[in-house]
């Protein structure tokens, strides 16, 4: 148990590290010469240039040897000095993106963990009844082939603005003030629901989809043949291809953690909310390099916590993982 | 019978020709196809023309309706097209191309050092989520073309297909075929391709049609988030103008939503070929 997390943590580390060489390497080697456009970029603005010009010497150094500007980078970002933010002017990198972060976790975590349960058992349906896959298999494919901001294009024009059942922009009104009253959670909730929607039903499609094969492939198994045979109930059949095909659907959702939290920005851009993409999209805008970087170590930091979380939840469910790293088998 | 010895001979072509799902698939693929090759030769306008008066729904001289400004809503869908198909094409066969040497090499060098170190750099690579990356190198890049654009899509999207050859190479190398053209002393490139590859031709081609929709929605992604191609026009820059101007407000549906339901419409359709040509190449499921 140990042996296996502690493989995935040095992934995850070696990962992270590659990451933010990335980061690093960008900026400096890029054609076009980049720090010049962020030179320029500050130059209108009152006392901005002094402050472009230390953040440089900072965290850029540039008449430094590359190395040491390696160093250097690492160094600022353990003090959580990501820069300071154009677009946001002055406020540093870092809690522009404080600010938005908790919107991006309040739509993704109920979206991924609800639209797989219900893409799961959907599918499972789906795959033991034929009459309903032949009409909920395109509805599947419909959903899994929507880019996510087109979904929630179609989501708004529908539930927002040909019946106004729901507001089509930010987290909460604009006269309301965050608190933690119950007139502030329901009018956040309001705000909330066509996102979380859109990112549920995207989503429910590829699990669906998954599933479905996965529970046809197990049926037709052999384990479930001799089953038959020994005349056990279709139900317990079914139950146990199910506990089977989820293993890989576990898998499946670390593999489109990515994909998931790409789809949730752009999402956020059609309804102006106030998380991460909406910020990337800003920052991309006003061409806030220093922004478009925080942005991305974050997602990352995001997705490689996320991962382990998954790896967690394998090691949980699937006891031949348990056993085979501690020696038992 | 000349005929059916042709059948004979290309036997899984005859099941992909005669599968339903496929037939369907390939009908609306090749149709939007069309509309991207054939659609800016009838195309009336330019696609940042002027066209005519703005805010105008589908009619009969604008056939997918106007934007705000007054620009041919029809004219830049098939443009835009035209340019998605590009992407797909290009970053799609990067991505496979890329995917499937890694794969091989790590699959037929398995427990090597060479292995190790492959399967290393698709894990990092796997865990990095690619729109992120793509938005890191497209935000630096001041001039960004459609072929640049589809490099590096390509570049960043093969890491499942590496780790997927690699097993399908691993359960196939040890076959006694592969072990008598061992023996035999062939080169190492020839085994590759003549005993593991061609073994797994059904297999690539599927994997094929999945890269092509996965880098047609990364290439709509960047472009929706403004990170397109410097110039022209693309399916995603119409619909990010679309939400820039207010044009779910506006009930502009023409504007809003026939761009994106062209693009859903034909990833749909090239699952629809995926699961068809499953069924061909798996005869199990051809029951079913």
């Amino acid at each position: 148990m140990k042996k296996y997390l502690g493989k995935k943590i040095f992934i995850y580390l070696i990962t992270f590290f590659f990451a933010v060489t990335i980061d690093w390497a960008i900026p400096r080697f890029m054609p076009g010469d980049p720090v010049q456009m962020l030179l320029s970029r500050f130059q209108g603005m009152e006392g901005g240039r002094e402050i472009i010009q230390a953040q440089i010497t900072a965290s850029f150094g540039l008449d430094r040897p590359l190395l040491e500007q390696y160093f250097n980078f690492w160094a600022t970002l353990f003090k959580g000095d990501l820069g300071t933010s154009i677009y946001a002017f002055p406020k540093p990198v870092m809690s522009v993106i404080n600010e938005a972060i908790i919107f991006d976790i309040l739509l993704l975590v109920p979206s991924i963990i609800l639209s797989w349960i219900v893409g799961n058992k959907l599918g499972a349906f789906s795959g033991v009844n034929k009459k309903a896959d032949k009409y909920l298999m395109p509805v599947f494919y419909f959903l899994t082939s929507s880019p996510y901001f087109w979904f929630a294009v179609v989501v708004v024009f529908f539930l927002g603005v040909q019946l106004p059942w729901f507001p089509i922009s930010n987290a909460y009104s604009a006269t309301m003030r965050p608190a933690f009253n119950i007139d502030f959670i329901l009018d956040f909730l309001h705000h909330w629901f066509l996102p979380f929607i859109t990112l549920f039903l995207v989503q429910l499609g590829g699990w669906a989809i998954g599933m479905r094969n996965m529970i046809i492939y197990e049926m037709g198994s052999n384990y479930s043949k001799y089953m038959e045979s020994l005349g056990a109930p279709e139900k317990l059949i079914r139950k146990y291809a199910f506990r089977n095909g989820v293993l890989p659907q576990v898998t499946g959702l670390a593999i489109s953690l990515g994909n998931i939290i790409a789809g949730a920005l752009t999402t956020q851009i059609v309804f102006s909310y106030p998380g991460l993409g909406f910020i990337l999209l800003k920052a991309i805008q006003n061409q806030d390099y220093f922004l478009v970087q925080g942005c991305f170590l974050f997602i990352i930091v995001f997705v490689l916590l996320a991962n382990f979380l998954v790896d967690i939840v394998y090691m949980l469910v699937d006891p031949r993982v348990r056993f085979s790293y501690s020696g038992e088998v | 019978m000349a005929k059916s010895e042709f059948w004979k001979k290309h036997e899984n072509l005859y099941f992909a020709l005669t599968n339903g799902k496929v037939i369907f698939g390939l009908i609306i693929f090749m149709s939007i196809l069309a509309l991207a090759i054939f659609g800016p030769m009838v195309a009336k306008y330019d696609y940042d023309e002027f066209a005519g008066p703005g805010y105008m729904p589908p009619s009969k001289d604008f056939w997918f309706g106007t934007t705000l400004m007054g620009k041919d809503v029809f004219t830049r869908v098939v443009f835009g097209l035209r340019s998605t198909f590009i992407v797909g094409f290009v970053g799609g066969t990067i991505a496979t191309l890329v995917g499937l040497i890694i794969g091989f090499l790590a699959g037929y060098y398995s427990g090597k050092l060479a292995d190790e170190t492959l399967m290393m750099i698709t894990n990092i690579f796997l865990v990095i989520p690619t729109l992120a990356l793509l938005i890191i190198l497209s935000a630096y890049l001041p001039y960004r073309g459609i072929l640049s654009q589809s490099v590096i899509i390509g570049l960043t999207a093969w890491t499942w297909t590496a780790r997927a050859v690699r097993s399908q190479t691993l359960s196939l190398k040890n076959q006694e075929f592969v072990n008598l053209s061992r023996i035999s002393a062939a080169p190492v490139t020839k085994i590759i391709a003549e005993d593991i590859a061609a073994n797994m031709f059904s297999y690539v081609f599927m994997v094929y049609i999945i890269q092509f929709t996965g880098t047609i929605l990364a290439a709509v992604s960047l472009e929706f988030l403004g990170l397109g191609p410097t110039q022209g026009i693309s399916l995603g820059l119409v619909m990010q103008n679309a939400v820039n101007w207010n044009a779910i407000q506006l009930g502009m549906w023409w504007w809003a939503i026939i761009p994106g339901l062209l693009l859903t419409i034909l990833i749909v359709s090239l699952y629809f070929i995926n699961t068809g040509l499953d069924e061909v190449f798996n005869p199990r499921l051809r029951e079913m």
